[in-house]
């Protein structure tokens, strides 16, 4: 990577690590952990959606595989809060290899594969529902015991730093994804799976594994969400708002990008922060999220990731061609 | 290197490429001809394994690859070119040329390196960061050809390359094909161009209804009765024979 992209990706982690001790209100940290737990869940969609064009409108089962696997090995197996992150990763990934594997092998593309990610999140809701281990209808209430051991810790920031570094993970893998054989492959699958055949790609191999990777990272968000507030049922963690949130964040920021999906969390949470501090009207923030959906489609088809591309534009221009 | 042996596709009622045999030996430049709608691309397509043949065999470098996957058939160094091109729209020409690179050489800066060889060996350098949307039909063609060069094939089934392209983007080309050819890469090509087919191929196979209905050595294909009559219709032989006569005992 050229010096600039270092100084880009540097700054950016500087102005995180330092924000919370800057705003250090329980609101501003909030808001700063919600902006990073979209941009997480968020980055798990814009991977298998944005960088090898395989659109999902259940994202969330992964998420839920996660949030499940994490709590139900905790509360029923007593298991030390930690491991739901490796173990929850592993649930994602064996969601996203047993969705990849069934739909891909019976060749389902576009549409189709969207609807029977869908269903799969559906299902997986009413297992949920249905089965005791779950603990039903009701949920599952992790009990409060603050204590970093316990992942709970007694202080928001440290919950703060903890999805800053899963997140600042997830925009190293999309980042080497825009640098690796294993990105190009898949760029080349979204944009052609003939011509992709045709040069020797593994079309079926390569898009299993990434719904696997995407899988996995989706997960981890699930377990996360779990700790932060350590309440969990079937409609909250497989239900459809989390789906369309985690797509919506990659779309609105700009999808395929290594930085959209963080760019579109910030501005939801804020979007959603601002709607409740002013008012008390029940989803009114999700009226102004399809009012700047529509806007940024008029107006920005490739996200909001072009303002800063247009301004990018207007500064010197990098010396070595191989920048990017 | 290539033997196509009995091989039939069929389509509904359809018996789109018929009990078909060919060869192609190692280094050499082969062509497959026939009017249109003949069956060649779908023969191209079942060959590289596109296409679930009903009957016969391909062989390639002595092995047997009727019905291996497309990528398994490519990475082992048969590799095709699309008669309607399919770029990588969104992508540079230099990453959808990188994409065949990568599968010689997984590490990035290899791969990229090799592209932009590929690149300027066809004439592509200026391209190379310019948006494969944007190409113009020879720039399509040309990328086509590159992408698949890219990734060190051993036989190129290249489906129309020059279909589209006017005179001196022809002869480009076959310069290109020949260099490539020379480099030790053997070559199957489906053309219409008959200029660039007379002057490029060593032996030429001919495809009607599906049919290899002829073979040989360009000139002998070309004064073949049954090739003529495929062409322009029954009678047309006898036709031209009768008027080179008639031409011969006026002079």
């Amino acid at each position: 990577m050229s010096a600039r992209s270092w100084l880009l990706h540097g700054g950016l982690l500087l102005i995180a690590l330092v924000f919370p001790l800057v705003f250090s209100s329980n609101f501003a940290i909030n808001f700063g952990v919600m902006a990073l737990f979209y941009a997480f869940i968020g980055q798990s969609w814009n991977i298998a959606g944005g960088f090898a064009g395989q659109l999902s409108f259940g994202h969330v089962v992964f998420f839920g595989a996660g949030a499940y696997a994490s709590t139900i090995l905790q509360m029923r197996f007593g298991f030390n809060p930690w491991l739901g992150l490796p173990a929850s990763a592993l649930a994602g990934a064996v969601v996203g290899f047993v969705i990849a594997f069934l739909s891909f092998r019976a060749g389902l593309k576009g549409s189709y594969f969207a609807l029977i990610t869908l269903a799969f999140a559906e299902v997986l809701r009413i297992i949920a529902n249905s089965v005791e281990i779950t603990g039903g209808g009701l949920g599952m209430l992790i009990p409060a015991k603050p204590s970093a051991a316990n992942f709970q810790f007694p202080e928001r920031i440290g919950f703060y730093y903890l999805i800053l570094a899963l997140t600042a993970g997830s925009i190293v893998i999309a980042l080497w994804l825009k640098r690796s054989r294993f990105g190009a492959q898949l760029a080349a699958i979204r944009e052609n799976e003939d011509a992709a055949r045709a040069l020797g790609v593994n079309v079926f191999r390569e898009k299993v594994k990434v719904l696997m990777l995407s899988g996995a990272i989706g997960g981890i968000g699930g377990c996360f969400f779990a700790q932060y507030f350590l309440y969990i049922d079937p409609l909250v963690v497989f239900g459809i708002d989390k789906s369309v949130e985690m797509l919506l964040v990659s779309m609105i920021g700009g999808a395929g990008t290594v930085y959209g999906p963080l760019i579109g969390a910030v501005l939801l949470a804020a979007v959603g922060d601002f709607t409740r501090v002013l008012t008390d009207v029940q989803g009114l923030s999700l009226v102004l999220y399809g009012a700047l959906l529509l806007v940024i489609i008029a107006f920005l088809p490739n996200g909001l990731i072009d303002l800063f591309k247009h301004f990018g534009k207007r500064g010197p221009k990098p010396l070595s061609k191989e920048s990017e | 290197m290539l033997k196509v042996t009995g091989l039939s596709k069929v389509f509904g009622g359809l018996k789109a490429v018929d009990d078909a045999s060919l060869s192609v030996s190692e280094g050499s430049i082969v062509a497959l001809i026939g009017p249109n709608g003949a069956g060649k691309t779908t023969l191209f397509s079942c060959i590289a394994g596109f296409q679930k043949i009903n009957a016969g065999k391909v062989e390639f470098q002595g092995e047997d690859i009727t019905g291996l996957p497309v990528h398994t058939i490519a990475r082992r160094g048969m590799v095709r070119t699309f008669q309607v091109t399919q770029p990588f729209a969104r992508l540079t020409v230099h990453e959808n040329i990188a994409v065949g690179a990568y599968q010689q050489f997984p590490r990035r800066d290899e791969a990229w390196e090799h592209a932009r060889r590929i690149g300027k060996q066809l004439g592509m350098e200026a391209l190379l960061d310019q948006s494969a949307a944007g190409l113009t039909v020879a720039g399509r063609k040309r990328l086509e050809l590159a992408r698949t060069l890219a990734t060190g094939p051993r036989l190129l089934l290249l489906d129309e390359v020059m279909a589209g392209l006017n005179p001196s983007e022809i002869i480009e080309i076959v310069e290109m094909v020949r260099a490539i050819r020379a480099s030790g890469v053997t070559v199957l090509l489906i053309e219409h161009v008959m200029q660039a087919v007379m002057s490029l191929s060593e032996y030429i196979y001919v495809l009607s209804y599906g049919k290899i209905i002829a073979e040989g050595q360009p000139r002998e294909v070309v004064s073949d009765k049954a090739v003529i009559e495929a062409y322009l219709g029954r009678g047309a032989a006898e036709q031209i024979a009768q008027s080179h006569e008639q031409e011969g005992a006026h002079a």
